[in-house]
């Protein structure tokens, strides 16, 4: 009688055992799946190449891909060198692609003539030989500079420590208790002091990356919850829909005065030595006001379009309001609230580097407005090597919204 | 004479529409035995999903009302165990997780342990064991509506409600279907109305074969009783020659007496 029955429930574990075995065996076809569901579908012609099918097919996608994109670069790095050298004020020109090369590396490419000739007159290998060769002036340079100052320091500081405790000792085995103790207590007094160095480049960078993470997480924590609510009741959509329309287009830099009060007034003032300056939880705060709202509403339109179905399922195991949200509106409205975060992540770090600017958060803002202060033409090189670096975390910062965005999106029901 | 389990008393759906009212369903009574299987054949359109809906409180009643275990209802609730058309199963959750949603739920004083037996013995029954884990997209339509009647069965509700749950499958995936409902019912006897379009399905299935005139304002037109002894056999019955009368009765009424009432109506 079960006839039917009975040979479905068979079935599945034959696959099983299929799938098993191909584990062990090289799949192109799914190691490409899952690169592209990683966002790194550049690379899964690669995979595919591996796995030898058909390779032709494969080399040429790779040719389109790699190729395609290296020429437009090459094209622009030359529109770029040749139109530079167009734009010069009395102090600063638009420096050249080989300037800004020099002024993230600190070392000239060997085949063409020095970038800022001027710059190292006088001064050449002696100079430049105690920072391994690079300038100092340049980002790495300076990072370099800062390592080697950060471990003379230490080591300077390890004398003293050495010098105040054979003093102790000294004055113990003497008697002197009084002495000893008070030489070790110098002694450890030098041992406690940390470095106090400069910023550099990628302190900044780190700096921008836990501001927006702050601001980011805030405004998930703040939007989700809100734009759940926007989208279970109309009414309260309705009360809220004024304020979101109204704030949504305000500028950063509009925000920034008002969110610095409440930092103020919030934050007491932290040791200097402290991450936790109040400039970053202000810079934090405009970054959470202006990447808000994409999230909220993305959230209120994904839980009010949850499918009819589904909630029926909900009306019919008659599931309490808890049970309701957790397990079938937030579920069913997960992909687009990824929509909205990932557009949000893209705004806050936008609006980042106005927010450090304004805020003087030692951040990549900061970075971008004491090189513009600083106004000469090595400067204006590390500018665009910031916005490089500016795109290239931001690129990323989609790519791993993305990656999330594709791990919740389930497959739709075809049926 | 057993006494009535559900009874659908003068029941009626009218949707306010600016041009005046539109009146889908009127005047529909039906008395179903406890233990009955009634198959609900009409035009699609005359309004079968929605008397339904209304049955299952998906969908509010305008006029009339609807009685089970001499209690009236209001809204849904998980003692009507409802298969939809579309499987609407959660596609993020698994097979096993599907049916467990609504277990839990009824089956609340339980221990998880109970729980378990009672999700695994419905999706044995359904023949899914080996799909347990599995989300809906990696399953087939036909599985997929498995794990729907295993849902509607673990509930152990006081009446089964199907809304053409195999309007959407092929043909022989239909038919293997029918048997899983089949077999599942002839175990626990559920009082169950299904909506259906399909002749053939109705006569296999059902006890009574209710059929509803065309809208608007759609009620009962007539009711065949099937009087082939269960469980039964598909084979056999398409070899009796009360098959083909039944068939006859049901499809007349379609083509010819609908429009007969309509006109006299």
């Amino acid at each position: 009688m079960n006839g039917a029955v009975v040979d479905t429930t068979t079935a599945p574990p034959e696959g099983a055992v299929k799938a098993k075995k191909s584990k062990f065996t090289y799949n192109p076809n799914r190691v490409a799946h899952t690169l592209n569901k990683l966002g790194l579908g550049y690379f899964s012609p690669f995979a595919r190449l591996i796995g030898k099918d058909e390779p032709a097919k494969q080399l040429r996608e790779i040719a389109l891909n790699t190729l395609l994109p290296i020429v437009a670069f090459a094209g622009f790095v030359i529109a770029w060198a040749v139109l530079a050298k167009a734009v010069q004020t009395d102090s600063v020109q638009i420096p050249s692609p080989h300037q800004a090369w020099y002024a993230l590396t600190g070392t000239a490419i060997p085949a063409f003539s020095h970038p800022f000739p001027e710059s190292i007159e006088g001064l050449e290998a002696p100079y430049f030989a105690d920072n391994d060769g690079m300038d100092p002036k340049s980002i790495n340079g300076f990072a370099q500079a800062e390592k080697l100052a950060e471990k003379e320091y230490m080591i300077s500081q390890q004398e003293r420590v050495d010098k105040f405790l054979a003093r102790s000792e000294e004055a113990a085995a003497e008697g002197d208790t009084e002495k000893a103790a008070k030489y070790k207590e110098n002694s450890e007094m030098f041992a406690s002091k940390t470095y106090q160095g400069n910023k550099t480049f990628y302190d900044q960078i780190w700096i921008s990356l836990l501001t927006v993470a702050i601001g980011f997480i805030v405004a998930t924590v703040v939007a989700v919850p809100i734009g759940v609510l926007c989208g279970i009741s109309p009414m309260f959509n309705i009360a809220m829909n004024p304020l979101i329309q109204l704030f949504k287009p305000v500028s950063p830099l509009a925000w920034f005065p008002i969110v610095f009060v409440f930092t103020t007034w919030g934050i007491a003032t932290p040791p200097s030595d402290s991450i936790w300056q109040r400039a970053l939880f202000t810079s934090a705060g405009v970054v959470m006001l202006c990447s808000l709202w994409p999230t909220l509403i993305n959230t209120a339109v994904g839980v009010a379009s949850v499918d009819k179905d589904h909630l029926n399922v909900a009306k019919v195991l008659k599931l309490g309001w808890a049970k309701r949200i957790g397990k079938i509106v937030l579920p069913a409205s997960l992909p687009l609230i990824f929509t909205g975060l990932r557009l949000s992540i893209g705004v806050g770090w936008m609006v980042l580097i106005a927010a450090d600017m304004m805020a003087q958060n030692q951040g990549l803002g900061k970075f971008v407005w004491d090189m513009y202060q600083n106004g000469d033409t090595m400067s204006t090189a590390q500018i665009i090597v910031a916005v490089f670096v500016i795109g290239a975390i931001g690129f990323f910062l989609d790519r791993i919204m993305l990656v999330c965005q594709r791990l919740v999106t389930f497959e739709e029901q075809n049926i | 004479m057993p006494e009535t389990y559900f009874e659908a008393i003068n029941l009626g759906k009218t949707y306010k529409t600016p041009s005046g009212d539109a009146v889908i369903v009127k005047g529909f009574d039906l008395k179903m035995q406890k233990g009955e299987f009634v198959c609900v054949l009409g035009h699609s359109g005359c309004g079968k999903s929605t008397v339904l809906s209304m049955v299952a409180g998906l969908n509010d009643i305008s006029e009339g009302s609807v009685l089970l275990d001499h209690k009236e209802i209001e809204g849904a609730g998980p003692d009507r165990g409802v298969v939809f058309q579309s499987p609407c199963l959660l596609p993020w959750m698994t097979t096993w997780d599907n049916v467990m949603l609504g277990v839990e739920q009824v089956y609340f004083h339980a221990t998880q342990e109970e729980r378990n037996q009672i999700v695994e013995y419905y999706l044995n029954a359904v023949g899914l064991h080996g799909a347990k884990d599995k989300r809906p997209s990696e399953l087939s339509g036909g599985m997929r509506q498995r794990v729907g009647l295993a849902r509607a069965f673990a509930l152990s509700p006081k009446m089964l409600l199907l809304d053409e749950p195999f309007g959407m499958l092929d043909k022989l995936t239909k038919f293997e279907l029918q048997q899983v409902l089949i077999d599942l019912w002839n175990r626990e006897r559920l009082t169950a109305m299904m909506i259906t379009h399909d002749v053939d399905e109705a006569i296999y299935l059902a006890d009574r074969v209710v059929m509803m005139t065309n809208g608007p304002a759609a009620r009962v037109g007539e009711i065949v009783k099937i009087d082939f002894e269960r469980p039964r056999d598909r084979r056999d019955i398409m070899s009796d020659p009360r098959y083909l009368e039944y068939r006859e009765q049901l499809i007349s009424f379609l083509e010819e007496r609908v429009y007969q009432m309509d006109e006299a109506a």
